[in-house]
């Protein structure tokens, strides 16, 4: 007994140290961001590193707002991130129902379409796209970005798979109470989705808060533009500002972070789900 | 409605008329039912065929075209497709993205499949660890990358710092994102610490999966740990291996934003990739055409992964 007690305990204090030190060295990085953007640039790459600053300069969190316009960077990636995710969530869901609970010709081939494209990567069709959208008048306008992120094919399979799920029978008693489709889709379905809804919605969100080579082909003005891009854009005009990069980074991270941890749960089963389908 | 005009088109033999009414009236209502399902199809279907079905045909065109944006478009014929070989930046991309894709799946993966397996044991604390895990794959690239430079910086970074109080030669030191040598290490570095929670999560999905009484039969045949590991987890993860390798392959076809943030794909051409080049044709030198050539290879990369894993996934 005492043995076999002993050996869990050498074995589990060896599991703890193990996860202890990778998580430590995963979270790093943003210790050490955190660290730097409360320090004066010239005290960033002093070595040994002081974690917590001994004066910490929180005047870098109050400049970052002047030197560049944060605060309208945050603006437009939050008008993008939330109507590219309530346009996602709305066509996605619909032609979903379409999908997963009708019948109609040509059902299997346009479902192949969709399907075909969700390993097409984008940067395939990235120019054409750009010179499409240009053609349209929409280079250097939030639309473009909107029109390119908002009807996705992972988007229609993700909400067709958990459809597919939902008997049918409910939606065949529905329809002999008199709903018609759309009432069952908005009444039955919707209600039912959620889970599907919060996993398509934190991956929307996440993907277009972070998109990075999408804003950068189309927004030039500065006026414009996203947080990642206007955050790129303050790095190269302020290379040397250590402290303020930092704590504009902070700021850059924190809505994703909020995000997150409030529907990881969702996250981590669509994660998971989404492999297991796949 | 549609009752009484069936029975009008059914005409004026009664005898006869209950057939046709009734397959006039089905076919009605298959077409109207068909009408409500493109009712439902058409808000998605309508932007994804016009912003993406659409570019992705242009592009297989594009790409045997001479066309510089502004002037008129020129058929190329094979021109673009010849010019591959003869480019330098192109070969050099090429090989770059292979071994960006050679090094970083199987690491990626023997991470991601590590920590799965210590975190799926009951230990105190494990959400937050997974929590923790997963993070760098949602925070923003910009601003991670930004750090990742600051703190592998060959002169000032806390990385050499530590190397040097190690008592490694200043001389001999890593010069990371701006040595030839290192610059590849340090994009693939940053792609593994970023990805792995999220491989992470597939596999946990994976083990849970596993029936537990395959570890019964195993501890009664004697096995320890580590043949379980290899007779039993290994074989049973073979679809969620075989799904992550795929993901992983094609993410690493596509690698570009970490790239672009932390080497610029330099020094030199050392970490320019395909799509590095693909944006630098099109976008800085307006060579459409040639820029769309190069996308298709990195299409046909995809292409032929997806399809040898595939078949390889059937055999098994």
């Amino acid at each position: 007994m005492k043995i076999a007690g002993r050996k869990v305990t050498t074995k589990s204090i060896a599991v703890y140290a193990t996860v202890i030190v990778i998580t430590a060295v995963m979270l790093m990085p943003f210790a050490w961001m955190l660290s730097a953007s409360l320090k004066l640039s010239r005290d960033v790459f002093v070595f040994p590193i002081e974690w917590i600053p001994s004066q910490p300069q929180w005047q870098n969190y109050v400049d970052i707002w002047t030197k560049i316009p944060l605060g309208l960077f945050i603006y437009n990636t939050s008008k993008l991130t939330i109507i590219v995710t309530l346009l996602q969530l709305l066509t996605s869901s619909f032609a979903a129902y379409a999908f997963a609970k009708l019948d109609f010709p040509y059902k299997n081939t346009l479902f192949l379409g969709y399907i075909a494209t969700i390993a097409m990567p984008w940067q395939v069709y990235m120019v054409p796209q750009f010179l499409l959208m240009r053609e349209f008048g929409l280079n250097n306008t939030h639309l473009a970005l909107i029109c390119l992120q908002a009807f996705t094919a992972f988007g229609v399979f993700l909400m067709r798979q958990f459809y597919m799920s939902i008997p049918t029978e409910l939606c065949e008693a529905a329809r002999i109470d008199g709903m018609n489709e759309y009432q069952i889709w908005a009444r039955i379905m919707l209600p039912l989705s959620k889970p599907a809804l919060s996993t398509l919605t934190i991956f929307t969100f996440v993907t277009t808060w972070n998109d990075f080579l999408g804003p950068m082909i189309y927004l030039t003005k500065t006026e414009l533009k996203t947080i990642q891009i206007g955050l790129r854009m303050f790095i190269s005009q302020y290379s040397a500002e250590y402290g303020l990069i930092m704590a504009a980074s902070v700021v850059a991270l924190i809505p994703v972070l909020i995000v997150f941890l409030s529907l990881q749960r969702f996250f981590v089963e669509g994660v998971a789900s989404s492999g297991l389908k796949g | 409605m549609s009752i009484s005009n069936s029975t009008i088109a059914a005409g004026d033999a009664p005898a006869a008329s209950r057939r046709p009414s009734k397959v006039l009236s089905r076919r009605r209502r298959k077409i109207q039912s068909a009408l409500v399902a493109y009712s439902f199809l058409a808000p998605n279907f309508l932007g994804f065929a016009v912003f993406t079905l659409g570019p992705i045909l242009f592009a297989f065109v594009l790409a045997f075209m001479h066309w510089d944006g502004s002037n008129a478009i020129t058929f190329a014929g094979l021109d673009n497709f010849w010019r591959l070989f003869e480019d330098k930046v192109f070969i050099a991309a090429f090989w770059n993205t292979i071994i960006y894709t050679v090094v970083s799946v199987p690491a990626t993966l023997a991470c991601a499949l590590g920590l799965a397996i210590l975190l799926n044991q009951k230990i105190f604390g494990r959400d937050f660890f997974r929590t923790a895990m997963f993070f760098p794959y949602v925070a923003s690239l910009v601003a991670v990358a930004v750090v990742w430079n600051m703190i592998f910086n060959p002169e000032m970074g806390p990385v050499n710092m530590i190397l040097y109080t190690l008592g490694l030669d200043p001389k001999d030191m890593p010069g990371w994102a701006a040595d030839r040598h290192w610059a590849m290490v340090t994009v693939i570095l940053f792609g593994v610490w970023k990805s792995m929670g999220y491989y992470m999560v597939i596999y946990l999905a994976g083990l849970q999966g596993i029936n537990s009484e395959l570890y019964e039969a195993a501890d009664l045949d004697g096995a320890n740990s580590w043949q379980k590991f290899v007779y039993v987890t290994v074989p049973q993860l073979g679809p969620t291996t075989f799904f992550v390798t795929v993901m992983l392959t094609i993410q690493s076809f596509k690698v570009f934003d970490q790239i672009y943030m932390i080497t610029q794909g330099g020094p030199g051409t050392s970490t320019l990739v395909l799509v590095y080049h693909i944006y630098n044709e099109a976008f800085i030198s307006w060579d459409l055409g040639y820029s769309s050539m190069i996308a298709l290879v990195l299409f046909f990369l995809v292409l032929a992964v997806t399809v040898v894993q595939f078949r390889r996934q059937r055999e098994d």
